[in-house]
């Protein structure tokens, strides 16, 4: 299933450098990152003053270098000095306490060994974004970007279809739990009294994300029905439709306020559960591709009629891909919702369809690494550009064309992801 | 009675910019196996080098340098700029879709797509976000038949839109080159080996699409006048349910649909509140698909499908 591996390709003098950091485990990595959103917490600031720019900058200095270029000097020390400077030094430096410490947990106990780094990673996003607000929405912004690729993943993906239904899912998710938290946590004018006392709500708000994902993927029967007869362009037709079906449904419900749309969702997609949400969505999609499910899959996407022979139940398949990716994207839209606090009908449209697209496309078919990393690309990088104004949707569709010619599946398609190959310590074993 | 006649008319002028579009995107269709997402912005961007063209010419005439009479500069107004949208469909076709032409067909469509954004955002970086105001180019003069109206833009609209599908069904069906390019859409790898430039083909399919876009372009610029960069989009996405619902890569098919796609988007406006239109219009497709999965004329999958 998985590609050759291209490192072998690599320039000769990247081996020099590459030999020095190559030993680093994941778990080196993470504490370097660690360290250096510290110290960018604690002395980002006085540096940034030191090197004559006037605040920290927010997004890697691409917003200072792009604006201002007089402080390019400054920007690019900065840089250096909070960012790559602690990150390498520290993963080099510990190596080898990490490489034990991560050999140790890896032979022991694997599962607290993930756990371990996902919570290290959650701590380096948590201490990154709380220098200013605007970094939390756009870590939440790409961690749900990241579920809703790959969720588009296991159907353009793995089964090969076209689906062009995923921002109606989201707006089915996003409005379900919506009204679900809305109704009965918050008083507001469109509903009245809170029926619950809103104390509970936090608590229920898992319940909140069940319930958007499960309208989602009783939306999706419309689609996946249809597809037990079609597929290809037709079905693609048959999502579009979907999609402008589902959102001039809701442009004509008074009763979720129509083309003005719905707000005051209580804030309660905070970090840590979009987080979560995004961690439990990634293991449970990268399971399932992974088992005897995901091969039926690639088996429908591969050859129908054969995998039908070979006893593959394809309706069924087909069922549990929309059904299950549905869900997910639902559950994406109920996060969305909260994390705005307001939602109407224009957001799930073509704008929505191509954004999703063009990162699970960027990222590469098949593959769940690739989705994480088209999504947070695309993600950061439009954030990025955004000193750039309109030019930007200039620069990242040619980026997409350039990725299409020469990588016409993807960055990285068709590539297993692992965790528990990743958390493994590198190098010689220490023990 | 009168009501009924009256948005039949409104229907067929509404329906012959769908069709004119949905053509484009059918041909591409049967010869290259993959849609065009780009096609609705190349009718943008058709509509928008009609309105430069048009103003020019009006200027020209107007500061007596050419003296022309109006139907000239309407006639001249379309054919140059669907000779202008035409290169820009070649040069599309260049660079977005003849390097992914092996590639997997969802990424010549990521590319299409992309291609269309950079089309409005140059539009938008060009021209400004404000709208542009279509020169009038045919005086509307309107008559009344027994209490059902029609204007005279109407009646030229439908009629060269019409006329311009039966141009290209005589153009495919008489011409050597229309006889390459059915063959290409027969089989895509033999008649190459037979020797058919299958490049110039495919350049040539692009260019007779953007060329009907762009005539589509002017058409809408004639009925209502204002324009906006983001206007391609709708268009492009409903007109390629169109070319869906008339079949895979038929000609007949595509203009058929555009005509029902618009007959259907009108009287339910009629019926309904005009809200529930993209609802009731989609749901109809939708039960149409159901009971012909292949579309109105397509065929059912065969080998020749590329996937």
């Amino acid at each position: 299933m998985s590609t050759p591996n291209d490192t072998q390709s690599a320039p000769r003098r990247f081996s020099r450098l590459r030999s020095i950091f190559q030993d680093v485990p994941l778990l080196g990595w993470l504490t370097g990152a660690l360290a250096a959103v510290l110290a960018e917490q604690f002395v980002g600031l006085d540096l940034a003053h030191l090197v004559d720019i006037p605040k920290i900058p927010v997004l890697f200095g691409f917003e200072n270098a792009l604006k201002k270029p007089e402080l390019i000097p400054g920007t690019v020390l900065y840089i250096l000095l909070i960012y790559l400077l602690p990150v390498f030094l520290v993963g080099r430096l510990l190596q080898l306490p990490a490489n034990r410490v991560a050999g140790f947990l890896a032979r022991r106990w694997p599962t607290a060994s993930i756990v371990f780094h996902l919570a290290l990673l959650y701590a380096v996003l948590h201490i990154w974004s709380d220098i200013n607000d605007y970094r939390v929405i756009v870590v939440k912004i790409t961690l749900i970007a990241v579920m809703l690729t790959l969720s588009l993943n296991v159907i353009n993906g793995y089964m090969g279809e076209f689906s062009c239904s995923h921002p109606g899912f989201m707006a089915l998710g996003a409005y379900a739990g919506s009204v679900f938290t809305i109704v009965l946590f918050t008083n507001s004018s469109m509903y009245g009294k809170a029926l619950l006392p809103p104390a509970i709500g936090p608590f229920l708000f898992p319940v909140a994300l069940f319930v958007g994902g499960c309208v989602a993927a009783v939306g999706a029967l419309a689609v996946a029905i249809p597809s037990f007869r079609t597929r290809g362009d037709y079905l693609a037709i048959i999502s579009l439709a979907f999609t402008f079906i589902v959102k001039s449904l809701i442009e004509n419900l008074e009763i979720v306020g129509g083309p003005r749309g719905m707000r005051g969702q209580p804030d309660w997609s905070n970090l840590p559960t979009v987080f979560a949400c995004t961690v439990i969505c990634v293991a449970v999609i990268n399971n399932f591709v992974r088992s005897t499910y995901g091969l039926a899959l690639n088996a429908v996407r591969d050859n129908e009629m054969a995998a039908d022979a070979m006893t593959v139940n394809t309706q069924r398949t087909k069922m549990i891909a929309f059904t299950f990716s549905a869900f997910w994207a639902g559950v994406a839209g109920v996060l969305f919702a909260h994390v705005l606090r307001y939602v109407n009908p224009g957001t799930f449209g073509l704008q929505q369809l191509a954004e999703v697209l063009a990162m699970m496309y960027f990222g590469g078919l098949n593959s769940v690494y690739g989705s994480i990393v088209g999504a947070v690309s695309i993600n950061m990088l439009s954030e990025m550009l955004r000193p750039l104004e309109i030019w930007k949707w200039i620069f990242i569709p040619l980026l997409l064309i350039l990725v299409m010619i020469f990588r016409p599946t993807g960055l990285i398609a068709f590539r297993d992801f692992d965790p528990v190959r990743l958390i493994q310590p590198k190098g010689k074993r220490s023990s | 009675m009168t009501v009924f006649l009256q948005n039949l008319i409104n229907a067929l002028q509404w329906g012959s910019f769908y069709a004119l579009i949905a053509i484009g995107y059918s041909m591409v269709y049967s010869i290259l196996m993959l849609f065009n997402f780009a096609h609705g912005d190349i009718f943008m961007t058709g509509s928008y080098i009609g309105f430069g063209v048009a103003t020019g010419l009006i200027a020209l005439s107007a500061a007596g340098v050419l003296a022309l009479p109006s139907w000239l500069i309407l006639v001249l107004t379309i054919l140059i700029t669907m000779v202008l949208t035409s290169f820009l469909g070649m040069f599309i076709e260049r660079v977005g879709y003849r390097p992914l032409r092996d590639a997997p067909r969802a990424s010549a469509a990521i590319s299409g797509l992309m291609i269309g954004i950079i089309l409005e955002t140059g539009n938008l970086i060009l021209l400004g976000a404000q709208r542009v105001k279509f020169p009038a180019l045919v005086e509307p003069v309107t008559y009344d038949l027994g209490g059902v109206f029609v204007t005279n833009q109407k009646i030229m609209i439908v009629v060269v839109s019409l006329s311009l599908a039966f141009a290209l069904h005589q153009f495919i069906r008489r011409t050597k080159w229309g006889m390459a390019m059915r063959a290409m859409a027969f089989d895509y790898v033999v008649v190459p080996l037979m020797g058919v430039p299958i490049n110039k083909i495919a350049a040539m399919t692009f260019a007779l699409g953007s060329g009907l876009a762009a005539a589509a372009g002017i058409l809408f610029g004639v009925a209502y006048p204002v324009l906006d960069p983001y206007m391609g989009i709708v268009f492009g996405w409903k007109a390629f349910v169109a070319a869906i619902l008339g079949g895979r890569g038929s000609i007949l098919g595509a203009t058929l649909a555009g005509f029902i796609l618009g007959f259907i988007e009108i009287f339910v406006a009629m019926v309904f509140p005009s809200t529930l239109r993209d609802f009731i219009a989609y749901s109809i497709i939708l039960l149409i698909l159901v009971f012909r999965p292949y579309g109105l004329f397509g065929e059912p999958y065969s080998v020749r499908l590329r996937l």
